[in-house]
């Protein structure tokens, strides 16, 4: 298993240089001067060699990509364009989204697994139409345009919910409270795709010889579902989380927007659009460690609930 | 409904007592009823066996015999009974209790059956946890219970997970998890069908045995009648959900008292049958679907010998002797009942030899080490020709197949020759002459034709890229085809999912037929069908034989089946033929002691077999393979120092008959006297991964 470990990480590093030289690459190829983006329409030509220095655009593309090495290898992305160290930006940023998406995947996880089993224990009777047509009916709306509800019809006329999301230097649960909005967004959309995904491993878990087996053998339904139906019917909900945990982090650009929440997301578009370079680099790296570091730990655990999986792996 | 109690019958309670079960499952909100009455008794102690064709509602019997029924499972009335317990009027947890305590029962496919996540140990422990023994406890219980199924290394089979067994010692996991509760009724249903027969004798030697410790009453369920001869007491043959008749297996197999257990027995090749005899018999038509309107007698429709009594009237229970009834109206009628005549046709085997495998030998290349699937094999076919070829899976027989068609290329060295001109290794690289020289049938009628695609196109398909017959030519020839399986032309526009197993199988073959082929690799072709359904193919491939004068390769694990239509039989161990030799010398004596072990492994339905040979663990990983014979490792007649030393020549000890063995004629025919030491290895032979 420490083999598979360090084999994966080996290859995360590959896929990170990719990324990292596309990332250094992206000021020189982009339309348009990124210099005169950044210091402003009006700047003076002195003023506009300056920020071009400052971005390093005159050095030759071997020395950027050398100088982004070295940024990452010691952390120090530069600061932005108000002067504050870039890696700070980031890091309240992150922090700001694992907040969100600690909370929305605490929320999200068991519900859909609750239903989605509820949903294939009852297949084909009104429960079960209900979770999955409700939960189809949901993803369907964009994260969003769900947001915008919320605060329409719950943020607006009840104190209790939080229009603004966040609630920088307050307790924990006011925290919570500010986050609860944004989380039901979130519950919204993912809740029909995760338990849709649970509703199928169980159902197949179900049919299984192995679980007629154990019935035969007396067990009780719960014994049933608790040590042979779940650990077989959860493998693919768990892959399934290991991907979208990475977008979770990177890809609510808009909910963060409706709920003006400082997450990785909002950080990535205000980098785009103030051509803030160093802030974008840092931002998509960190999203990018985050998602290959969600999708082995997912491999792990499935590694752990299937000994066959274990094989691939090459552990036998 | 008519209940069956004896009146000398003891005053010990039946440990199984189905009486008048009707039940129906709700397909779109209808009701359609699989049982229609099914009543018996399986007394404490005595082997039951069912037997029936697929659908006739054995599973579904089995199943309410510890009433687990489909969420879509009804029962309409009728009683389950065991040991005085009312199964039907039980609370859940009442029944949880039963069939933690009471009634066990072991499914067709073990490998299926245990849990993949989770190991073996800890799943055999589950059933005396459930009896209430403590973790501790149950894991000692639990070694126990394994020791006492006879599985090979019990300390290190605990600690493994299900895919690191074969199918033969999961199905002894799966027997030992059913025995923890020492049960007073244990189900068994299909427990062998799809192990090897040599794996399969050792379960059923298991079963027997434990019988014996445990005074068990057993319910076996069973498609295969000689595992039923051999295994049970008394046997219910079923039809269309209902008993049609009863009786000592001795009773029922030797003087079958109802038309359908005559046809199902005649449909199977019997006292060493042979396609140069007589044809077997197809019981005309199909079973009825479930849900069907039988009113009176269920045979009704495909009964040589009803008139119109039975269509009017429920045919009564016929006493024949003590114990053995039948349900039909013309029991006096029996011998109207037409059996197949003696077949007139002459097989004739051509001289020349058509295709030829020329010193084949095939390694495969796993992770840096050579595994031999095959090695140094020669075979010839004549045209017109059967070939059998038999063997324990994993002996190569597939392999051997696919070089043929081309699939895999045999190293170098060996060769596929066409009428002695050697074939290209690759079917892609094949010359149309070749490509069309060889053709294939699979085991799985289901998974081998495209289920999109009617018939016309699968056919079409065929004959175009085989033959290069294009337009109206082509449609004549599909048509020409299809009516030599004996398929109408309405079948020509449906889709495989519209026909029945059997009809599915006759496409397969006419496909294999359309480019006019020399060598019809047929693998396994009828081992997923019912057996009068198996019959009209068996029929089918001797007539298609006859009349277009190709050779067939039959690869088969129904050694009776191999025996009937081949002319010569070769007997494959680790990529090795062992033996070959004309069918009628392969079954009249001095065999290789491979072939010996094996043919001694048939459960036959003709009585029980003569002292069976056990085969010493499992056969060995080809990329291992043992020193010297490769057979000496599981052999009964191995000569130390010899055997493990030198791997012997293929000779000739009779005319066509070659065996690759040390022993002389004379040692081979000695009578056996090893029994007891060969059972005593069996236990303690190491793991084999």
């Amino acid at each position: 298993m420490l083999r598979f470990i360090i084999r994966r990480l080996l290859l995360s590093l590959v896929t990170l240089a990719i990324l990292l030289l596309i990332i250094t690459a992206l000021p020189n190829l982009a339309p348009g001067d990124p210099a005169r983006k950044v210091a402003g329409g009006t700047a003076s030509p002195e003023r506009l060699a300056q920020v071009t220095e400052d971005l390093g655009l005159n050095d030759s593309i071997i020395t950027q990509i050398g100088d982004s090495v070295t940024s990452v290898a010691t952390l120090d992305f530069g600061t932005t364009a108000d002067g504050r160290p870039v890696t700070d930006v980031v890091r309240t940023s992150l922090w700001n989204s694992f907040k969100l998406v600690t909370l929305s995947l605490l929320v999200i996880v068991p519900l859909s697994i609750l239903g989605g089993m509820v949903a294939a224990y009852k297949k084909d009777t009104w429960i079960d139409r209900t979770i999955v047509n409700v939960g189809l009916a949901f993803s369907a709306i964009p994260d969003f345009v769900a947001g915008v509800f919320l605060l329409a019809f719950l943020g607006v006329p009840f104190e209790f919910f939080k229009v603004q999301a966040n609630a920088p230097g307050a307790g924990p649960l006011t925290q919570i409270q500010h986050l609860l909005l944004p989380v039901i967004a979130v519950l919204a959309v993912y809740f029909g795709y995760l338990a849709r995904i649970t509703r199928a491993g169980t159902i197949n878990a179900l049919d299984a010889d192995y679980t007629r087996t154990a019935f035969m053998r007396g067990l009780s339904t719960r014994d049933v579902f608790k040590s042979h139906v779940a650990r077989n019917a959860l493998q693919p909900t768990v892959a399934v989380l290991g991907t979208q945990l990475g977008y979770l982090f990177g890809g609510m650009v808009a909910l963060e927007q409706v709920f003006t929440y400082p997450g990785v997301g909002k950080l990535i578009i205000d980098a785009v659009n103030g051509a803030e370079y160093p802030l974008l680099r840092a931002g998509v790296l960190a999203v990018a460690v985050i998602y290959m570091l969600a999708t082995l730990t997912a491999d792990v655990v499935i590694a752990y609930m299937n000994p066959r999986a274990r094989l691939s792996v090459g552990d036998s | 409904m008519t209940t069956l109690e004896e009146p000398s019958a003891p005053a010990q309670q039946a440990a199984l007592k189905i009486d008048g079960l009707e039940m129906s499952y709700m397909v779109r909100g209808t009701a359609r009823s699989v049982l229609r009455g099914v009543t018996f008794e399986v007394r404490p102690g005595e082997a039951y066996g069912l037997v029936g064709e697929s659908g006739c509602g054995k599973s579904t019997t089995a199943y309410a015999a510890l009433r687990y029924l489909p969420s879509n499972g009804v029962i309409d009335a009728g009683t389950v009974t065991s040991d005085g317990q009312e199964l039907t009027a039980m609370s859940a947890k009442e029944l949880r209790e039963f069939r933690a305590r009471k009634a066990s029962m072991v499914f067709q496919d073990p490998v299926q059956a245990v849990n993949p996540v989770l190991k073996i140990g800890r799943q055999v422990a589950e059933a005396f946890e459930v009896m209430g023994q403590s973790k501790k406890q149950a894991e000692e219980s639990a070694l126990e219970a394994l020791k006492r199924v006879r599985i090979a290394a019990p300390e290190s089979v605990m600690d493994r997970y299900p895919h690191q067994l074969s199918g033969g010692m999961l199905q002894r996991v799966v027997i030992a998890m059913g025995l923890a509760c020492d049960p007073t009724l244990l189900v068994l249903d299909e427990p062998t069908t799809g192990l090897d027969a040599t794996v399969e004798a050792e379960v059923l030697d298991l079963v027997r045995d434990l019988r014996e410790e445990l005074n068990s009453a057993i319910l076996l369920i069973a498609h295969n009648l000689g595992v039923i001869r051999t295994m049970c007491d008394r046997v219910g043959v079923m039809y269309a959900g209902r008993i049609v008749e009863e009786g000592t297996v001795d009773e029922v197999f030797d003087n079958p008292s109802h038309p359908y257990t005559k046809g199902l027995l005649n449909s199977i090749p019997r006292h060493g049958l042979q396609k140069t005899d007589r044809e077997l018999f197809a019981i005309p038509g199909t079973a009825p679907q479930v849900g069907a309107h039988l009113p009176t007698c269920t045979y009704i429709d495909r009964c040589p010998i009803a008139t119109d009594l039975c269509h009017s009237e429920v045919p009564p229970i016929v006493e024949r002797s003590d114990g053995h009834w039948t349900r039909c109206h013309h029991s006096d009628r029996l011998d109207e009942v037409p059996e197949p005549d003696e077949t007139e046709v002459a097989f004739d085997v051509g001289t020349e030899e058509v295709i030829g495998v020329r010193g084949v030998s095939k390694t495969f290349h796993q992770r840096g080490h050579d595994v031999p699937a095959l090695v140094g094999v020669d075979l010839g076919f004549a045209e017109g020709e059967t070939l059998g070829l038999v063997g324990e899976s994993g002996s190569g027989k597939s392999t051997l197949a696919k070089t043929m068609l081309g699939v895999h290329s045999p190293d170098e060295g060996g060769a596929i020759t066409l009428r002695g001109r050697k074939m290209a290794d690759k079917a892609t690289d094949r010359i149309e002459e070749s490509v069309r020289a060889v053709s294939m049938v699979f085991q799985n009628p289901d998974s081998a034709l495209n289920r999109s695609w009617t018939v016309r196109r699968i056919l079409k398909r065929s004959v175009v890229r085989l033959t290069g017959v294009k337009g109206e030519a082509a449609d004549r020839r599909v048509e020409e085809v299809a009516e030599a399986m004996q398929l109408t032309p309405r079948h020509l526009d449906m889709r495989p999912r519209q026909l029945s197993g059997g009809l599915k199988q006759r496409v397969a073959i006419a496909r294999a037929f359309a480019g006019d082929p020399e060598v019809v690799v047929c693998d396994e072709p009828t081992s997923a069908l019912d057996v009068s359904v198996q019959a009209a193919i068996l029929n089918l491939l001797a007539t298609l034989q006859n009349d277009e004068r190709s050779s067939y390769l039959f690869i088969s694990h129904d050694i009776g089946v191999v025996r009937y239509l081949s002319d010569r039989i070769a007997v494959m161990y680790l990529g090795r033929i062992m033996e070959i030799g004309a069918t009628a010398t392969m079954f009249a004596g001095v065999n290789h002691p491979y072939t010996e072990a094996l043919l001694s492994a048939v459960p036959s339905v003709d009585g029980v077999a003569e002292n069976r040979i056990p085969l010493a663990g499992e056969i060995p990983s080809p990329a291992n393979p043992p020193s010297g014979c490769v057979f000496h490792t599981r052999c009964h007649r191995a000569i130390e120092g010899l055997c493990e030393v030198t791997e012997p020549d293929m000779v000739e000890i009779g005319p066509g008959h070659s065996i690759k063995c040390h022993l002389t004629v004379e040692q081979l025919s000695e009578p056996l006297v090893v029994k007891e030491r060969m059972l005593a290895e069996v236990a303690d032979d190491p793991l084999v991964d």
